[in-house]
């Protein structure tokens, strides 16, 4: 699988702030990654030091395995950050233009990709009459002028209202499904737990995780049960070999898997013990989830 | 090179406010022209400017070069704005972010520059020589062409003046405060000629060290030339009074206006590659 974008022992330092601290990662061809952090995490200068936007203050960075110039890798990239940036006094059509000319691509694509986008109607306006949305929009539409080989988008749903960030989110599928590979920042998790495969996870500027998204925790899920006799099935499940921790809380019995079992299984074992399950649910922490348990884990 | 021309210009010319102070600024230049309608005939007293001699081939180059060169400030304005906008609309971000080098962005910036110095050059060579051709004494092929070192110096001129606007465009990032800068530059260079003159030297001096500094410079380099008029002179002399100034322009004033710019294009560039965006 080859790589594109390669990040070693990254440091970027804002005065006596570390805003990144000793950041490695790769970016390879073909899957969909998500950066997460909470506000402040470092999200963005980590995009705008590989976007040659931001002076690195160590480590080094290098585009599709160091064989090409950043210059000349950028126009390879389609990126996003944080507002979209255009001349406001120009039409979408002359702004996309512009890029196409910084781009050095031909302006064939500019119908097509505003048409993907749902843009096309607007092509003659101004861009300072357009809404947020809009711009977010065209601004998914100008990345993707050279059809690149990764497209990089830093929040892209900031600030938009639902129907806004619904239409960003199908469109950022779509794109996914077309095989380009995707950068996506955002401290929105049910947002990266929907389109990524694979998420790096930062905190104050460190590296907490990264890998795919189902690996993030090693665990094996967790069941959530009712039953008339709470006390009983308790004590059973804490006697049982393939079960870790086990919670009692507002009537219904949480306990986390130490190995794979499947819910009939343990239905069936439990009925064979004489207990009535009620309710029995077999889940996956959530992206939230994990990502407290891991953030708090690190932090203790 | 073309490429960042062009880029340069889909930005300025979709620009309204840009486009309306470049078109003025261009008829301004031909509007030079009007002098030659200045007229007062006032009984006995026949007075017409465009026969006193001022559009004598090869005074004319001096005259109009000096003339012209005021209006730089329409185009100054044109700069500044279009590098602090680039700024303000956060769009250099995005410039960069597209895959313009840092290097490219300073380079396309400085070659509307020199596009503008030279345009106007031309300008100016053109509507002087039409001027020249109406007016003028003399008309042999070799006075009309001598004393072209004149424009060679606007040149040089709009091109050190316009790179200033453009380092303080960076610099500043707004461009009312940039054009404010310039002002305020203006003044503490005559401030510092004020003191050096009171302080410490004579006036020959001062007028050496000033001519280090850019602005002074950059003003140097074309010397007002309405003491040159034989009319003027000639006044002055009945007055039992002599001017003796040196019209010339001079390589060593070429050089330091030169200077400055490379400081100011090369100035700009680090900060740009040094700032975070």
């Amino acid at each position: 699988m080859s790589i594109i974008l390669t990040v070693n022992h990254l440091t970027k330092k804002f005065g006596y702030l570390t805003a990144v601290k000793d950041l490695s990662f790769t970016i390879e061809k073909g899957n969909v990654y998500g950066i997460l952090g909470p506000n402040g995490s470092g999200k963005s200068t980590t995009l705008g030091i590989v976007l040659n936007v931001v002076n690195k203050t160590q480590g080094d960075f290098s585009w599709f395995d160091g064989t090409t110039t950043t210059h000349q890798a950028l126009k390879k990239v389609g990126a996003i950050i944080e507002r979209p940036n255009f001349y406001p006094y120009m039409t979408a059509i002359q702004n996309l233009k512009l890029v196409c000319k910084i781009k050095e691509v031909s302006e064939s694509k500019i119908e097509e990709k505003l048409e993907l986008v749902g843009l096309l109607d607007r092509k003659n306006s101004k861009f300072r009459t357009y809404s947020l949305g809009m711009k977010q929009r065209l601004a998914i539409a100008s990345a993707l002028l050279n059809d690149p080989e990764i497209l990089i988008l830093d929040e892209p749903t900031n600030g938009l209202d639902p129907q806004g960030i619904h239409q960003i989110r199908e469109i950022i599928k779509k794109i996914a499904s077309q095989g380009t590979t995707i950068l996506l920042a955002s401290h929105l998790l049910d947002e990266v737990e929907k389109v990524c495969s694979h998420v790096i996870i930062l905190r104050k500027g460190e590296k907490l995780y990264s890998g795919r998204v189902d690996g993030l925790l090693a665990s094996h899920g967790f069941f959530e049960l009712k039953t008339n006799d709470l006390e009983h099935l308790k004590i059973y499940l804490e006697k049982h070999a393939s079960f870790g921790q086990v919670k009692l809380e507002n009537g219904c019995i949480t306990a986390f898997l130490k190995e794979e079992m499947n819910a009939g299984e343990l239905n069936k074992t439990l009925f064979d013990q004489g207990i009535t399950l009620s309710h029995l649910v077999k889940r996956k922490e959530s992206l939230e989830e994990q990502f407290l348990t891991l953030t708090k884990n690190k932090s203790n | 090179m073309v490429r960042l021309l062009q880029i340069e210009f889909i930005k300025l010319w979709n620009n309204r406010a840009s486009k309306v102070l470049i078109v003025s600024y261009f008829v301004l230049l031909c509007s030079i022209a009007l002098v030659a309608a200045v007229k007062f005939d006032i009984g006995p007293i026949q007075f017409h400017l465009a026969e006193q001699g001022i559009f004598n081939f090869p005074y004319i180059w001096h005259f109009n070069s000096f003339i012209t060169a005021f209006f730089k400030l329409f185009l100054a304005i044109v700069i500044v704005s279009m590098m602090a906008n680039e700024y303000s609309n956060k769009t250099i971000k995005q410039n960069l972010i597209d895959g313009l080098s840092k290097k490219e962005f300073i380079l396309s910036k400085f070659l509307t520059v020199i596009s503008f110095a030279l345009i106007s050059t031309v300008f100016v060579f053109v509507v002087s020589l039409i001027l020249g051709l109406f007016y003028s004494d003399f008309n042999e092929i070799g006075i009309i062409f001598s004393g072209l070192e004149f424009l060679l110096a606007f040149f040089v001129k709009l091109v050190g003046f316009f790179s200033f606007c453009l380092f303080l465009g960076i610099l500043v990032k707004r461009s009312a405060f940039a054009l404010g800068f310039l002002i305020l530059w203006q003044i503490f260079e005559s401030f510092i000629r004020g003191i050096i003159r009171w302080r410490f030297f004579d006036g020959e001096t001062t007028d050496m060290i000033m001519g280090f500094f850019p602005l002074n410079a950059m003003w140097n380099l074309i010397k007002e030339p309405f003491t040159r008029l034989s009319a003027v002179q000639t006044a002055v002399n009945q007055m039992g009074e002599e001017i003796v100034l040196n019209y010339n322009v001079h390589w060593y004033e070429i050089l330091i206006v030169l200077t400055w710019t490379a400081v100011f294009i090369y100035g700009s560039y680090a900060l740009l590659k040094k700032r975070d965006l």
